[in-house]
């Protein structure tokens, strides 16, 4: 695992450099000997399975973490990056996937937050100086914006518009971004990458981490591929194929078409959905899933797909409408649904899908309590036996089924989802977003997953927003739009064009 | 598929489960404080000095068991000790009125399961924080108890009835035994039933609880009834130990409660704590006043020392807690 020649560039002084940077962790190389060079206005693509050593990095880079060993060069000068704050002196600023904005206070104070310019009184802010302040900083990036408007009534996009121009604020230099477009629609993610080739133009320099693989080759100017804590490669989007990049991330070639074995002629009827209407915004929604399909729900964000699965697992009231599961119909709370054989697998696991400080067992076991135990007696060890026998079959990595589920890797613990409900022994599977956040080889393994469930006689309705995940996968797929179904695709019909035609306002 | 599964780099689980270690924490801090107590004081470790300790114990961990449960879910039960007054006072009442007892305590049962089942609903129906509904929920009693009582005392009380609370069996108090008893049923019910482990999936994350099929208002309905039960339990046990009832007997029974659960590593934030832990920490609550009282420190010392108690015993909780994980 030899590092790669560095690659010419042509300014020849980084802006930032890493030599050496090693982290470890009680059992774990976090890093390990990685180097690392950033140019003045270049999107550096930082690639990587989950546990690679991004986010480590990441914190190393922004002073969260001290590194073990290794140097760092700024213009060339050696400089000791120990803390956060040396780290802002240089000019390094991190947009973390949880945004750090103070939700009540307005975008002005955020962004000036513990910097506000003082008022003649002592102890006042100006307010007149930081609502002008704000709006300069926030015109330099674009974003037309009221800087009296309280936070929490933003967007995902718009916080971090909010995040971006804090730092731009600071002088940043370096720009760190984590995953940025992961919560966002595809217009914001246009805007989004309008903004980074503005700030890429004033010179700023983005460190930008992704999983996305269009992503890499749309913006980034280099990429540095990380593997198991260590730099595999250094190379120019150009000069690659993703297949090629997926590699150097799993260090073997992964079958990146996903398992999918089709059957012949669908199942009988097992949900039936008719004229479903939510104060969630969703209304008239038809749809049909049969035994042995996987039928797939696609659209934008916001479009309403999650309320549907909400609300036929009965997570959200339900104003008018009828669904019918397994011959009968059914109205009531999650419990109801899932107790017929309804499975949710929510599209934050961390927040709605699993008790993180429990152990993998206790989360494993939990919807299959009544059926486990009918007695209403529980017992640890039948818990255990059950939870390792899931753990083999799903292959969960993890030590023991005692270990707390909340330090399993994200793909992981979405197996672990996944378990809860194969224990309840569960008919239909509500997938939202199954793969996000989830390394490649993890993806392909929950994809096979979902077949086997399927070619079982059970049954999937699947959320994704990566279209081509739909086509792979799904025997069809509905395509909503502004809270309705905009339409029916057969699996000859299934192609991203068709989606996103389908999808868009006004197609 | 491929092979992606990684081999896992953290390391196991100790044998013990976490809550277990915690108890085993308590367990030793208990017994370090009996044997100063031993070495500072003859009269501490007599028969029935010990008996004394245990029997004021069991009062609080009577109520403090049942409050263990709303925390485990994540949530307070401020009314516990208003809820024992009312009760003590209804049953009582009921006594004087019928001369039955048994008849006294169903209704004093009853009164206090009726107090958690309201409790329930406003945290469930209503939405209400608990916080916030059983403080409110404390004032209404307490109003409902002075207006009920005016002014009055109750007191004298059959002989049976009074056994309960200062009766002996085989040379033990009763309260002893019903302590055994019930520190039994709770611990089953929460370690052992599928309730239990459903209880502390709702503390855990209440949110991944309800999308995994737990029918999460009904279980907080349960665990609020269970709590005012075991206050309406107390009461009974209090009525019939002072033979008397007044409508102030609550106000120095919660806080006390809620110390005893805290101290017994029930963390306020849900998920976490067990019933043995709460009668621990009921235990060092009472042998610490206890010593206090046999050293002849002025009772006016007795909150000071118990918050400062309630404080290191939390911070140890998570201090020890966070290097175990």
């Amino acid at each position: 695992m030899s590092d790669a020649l560095p690659i010419e560039v042509t300014s020849p002084t980084p802006l930032l450099e890493l030599r050496g940077i090693s982290k470890e962790f009680p059992g774990v190389k976090a890093l390990d000997d990685v180097s690392f060079a950033v140019y003045p206005g270049e999107v550096h693509m930082l690639l990587g399975e989950n546990g690679a050593g991004k986010s480590s990095l990441m914190k190393v880079l922004c002073g969260a973490y001290r590194a073990d060993a290794g140097e760092f060069y700024y213009e060339g000068k050696k400089v000791a990056i120990s803390s956060t704050a040396d780290a802002q002196k240089l000019g390094i600023a991190v947009i973390f996937q949880e945004f750090s904005l103070v939700p009540y206070l307005d975008i002005a104070q955020n962004i000036f937050l513990g910097r506000e310019p003082k008022g003649h009184i002592p102890g006042t802010i100006d307010r007149r100086k930081i609502l002008a302040d704000a709006k300069r900083v926030l015109d330099t990036i674009g974003f037309d914006i009221d800087p009296s408007t309280i936070v929490d009534k933003l967007g995902v996009a718009q916080q971090q518009m909010v995040e971006i121009a804090k730092a731009i604020s600071q002088n940043a230099r370096i720009l760190v971004m984590d995953e940025p477009t992961a919560a966002l629609s595809d217009r914001e993610t246009e805007l989004l990458f309008a903004l980074i080739a503005r700030l890429k133009a004033d010179g700023v320099s983005i460190v930008y981490i992704s999983h996305r693989m269009a992503e890499v080759f749309a913006l980034g100017d280099r990429i540095t591929v990380l593997r198991d804590g260590r730099r595999i490669d250094g190379v120019r989007p150009a000069d690659v194929t993703p297949d090629q990049l997926v590699r150097m991330m799993v260090g073997r070639n992964v079958d990146m078409t996903y398992p999918r074995n089709f059957a012949d002629k669908p199942g009988e009827l097992l949900l039936e959905v008719k004229g479903l209407t939510a104060s969630t915004g969703i209304s008239d929604i038809n749809i049909e899933v049969r035994r042995g399909e996987i039928v797939g729900l696609c659209g934008l964000v916001g479009s309403g797909r999650s309320e549907v699965a909400r609300a036929i697992f009965g997570a959200d009231p339900v104003s008018a409408g009828e669904i019918i599961f397994d011959g009968k119909t059914i109205s009531g709370e999650p419990d109801l649904a899932a107790r017929r054989g309804i499975a949710l697998i929510p599209e934050s696991r961390k927040s709605e899908g699993l008790a993180l400080l429990r152990s993998v067992s206790d989360n494993l076991v939990v919807s299959a309590l009544r059926k486990l135990f009918p007695s209403g007696l529980f017992d640890q060890r039948g818990a255990q036996r059950t939870s390792d026998a899931l753990i083999r079959q799903l292959r969960i990595a993890t030590p023991s089924a005692r270990q707390t589920v909340g330090l399993l890797s994200g793909g992981n613990q979405q197996k672990v989802v996944i378990g809860k409900w194969l224990a309840a022994g569960s008919k239909l599977f509500i997938f939202d977003e199954p793969t996000r956040g989830i390394d490649i080889g993890a993806k392909s393994e929950i994809f096979a997953l979902i077949d086997r469930l399927v070619a079982e006689g059970a049954a999937a309705l699947m959320i994704s927003s990566e279209q081509v995940e739909i086509c792979h996968v799904c025997d069809r797929a509905y395509v909503m739009r502004e809270g309705r179904i905009a339409g029916h695709l057969n699996r000859n019909e299934l192609t991203e064009e068709n989606i996103v035609r389908l999808g868009m306002h006004h197609a | 598929m491929t092979d992606i599964t990684k081999e896992a780099i953290m390391p196991p689980r100790s044998f013990l489960s976490q809550d277990a270690i915690q108890v085993f924490y308590r367990l030793l801090a208990a017994l370090l404080i009996c044997a100063v107590l031993a070495v500072l004081s003859d009269s501490f470790l007599s028969l029935g000095n010990i008996l004394n300790v245990l029997r004021q114990a069991s009062l609080t961990f009577f109520i403090a068991s049942g409050l263990t449960l709303v925390v485990l879910t994540a949530g307070l039960d401020l009314s516990v000790g208003a809820n024992v007054a009312l009760s003590a006072c209804i049953a009582g009442t009921v006594i004087h009125k019928t001369g039955s007892p048994a008849l006294g305590i169903l209704t004093g049962l009853a009164c206090g399961g009726i107090v958690g089942l309201l409790n329930g609903i406003m945290v469930t129906a209503l939405r209400i924080p608990s916080f916030i509904a059983t403080y409110g929920m404390l004032w209404v009693l307490n109003g409902l108890t002075y207006w009920y009582m005016a002014g009055e005392t109750l007191h004298g009380f059959p002989a049976g009835f009074r056994q309960i609370g200062s009766g002996y069996l085989f040379g033990l108090p009763i309260p002893i035994y019903l302590l055994l008893v019930f520190l039994g049923i709770g611990t089953l019910f929460a370690q052992r039933t599928i309730w239990g482990q459903e209880i502390y999936a709702i503390g855990a994350n209440p949110v991944a609880a309800r999308l995994s099929g737990i029918p999460v208002a009904r279980r907080l309905l349960l665990v609020y009834a269970v709590s005012g039960t075991m206050a309406g339990l107390a009461s009974i046990i209090f009525l019939s130990r002072l033979n008397s009832a007044e409508a102030d007997i609550g106000e120095s029974l919660t806080l006390p409660a809620i110390a005893a659960v805290l101290i017994g590593g029930t963390s306020l934030f849900g998920g976490v704590g067990t019933v043995f832990g709460t009668f621990i920490g009921a235990l060092i609550l009472t042998l610490v006043l206890n010593g206090m009282n046999l050293l002849s420190v002025s009772a006016n010392w007795q909150p000071l020392v118990t918050g400062i108690i309630v404080i290191l015993a939390v911070w140890l909780d998570m201090k020890t807690r966070r290097r175990a994980q």
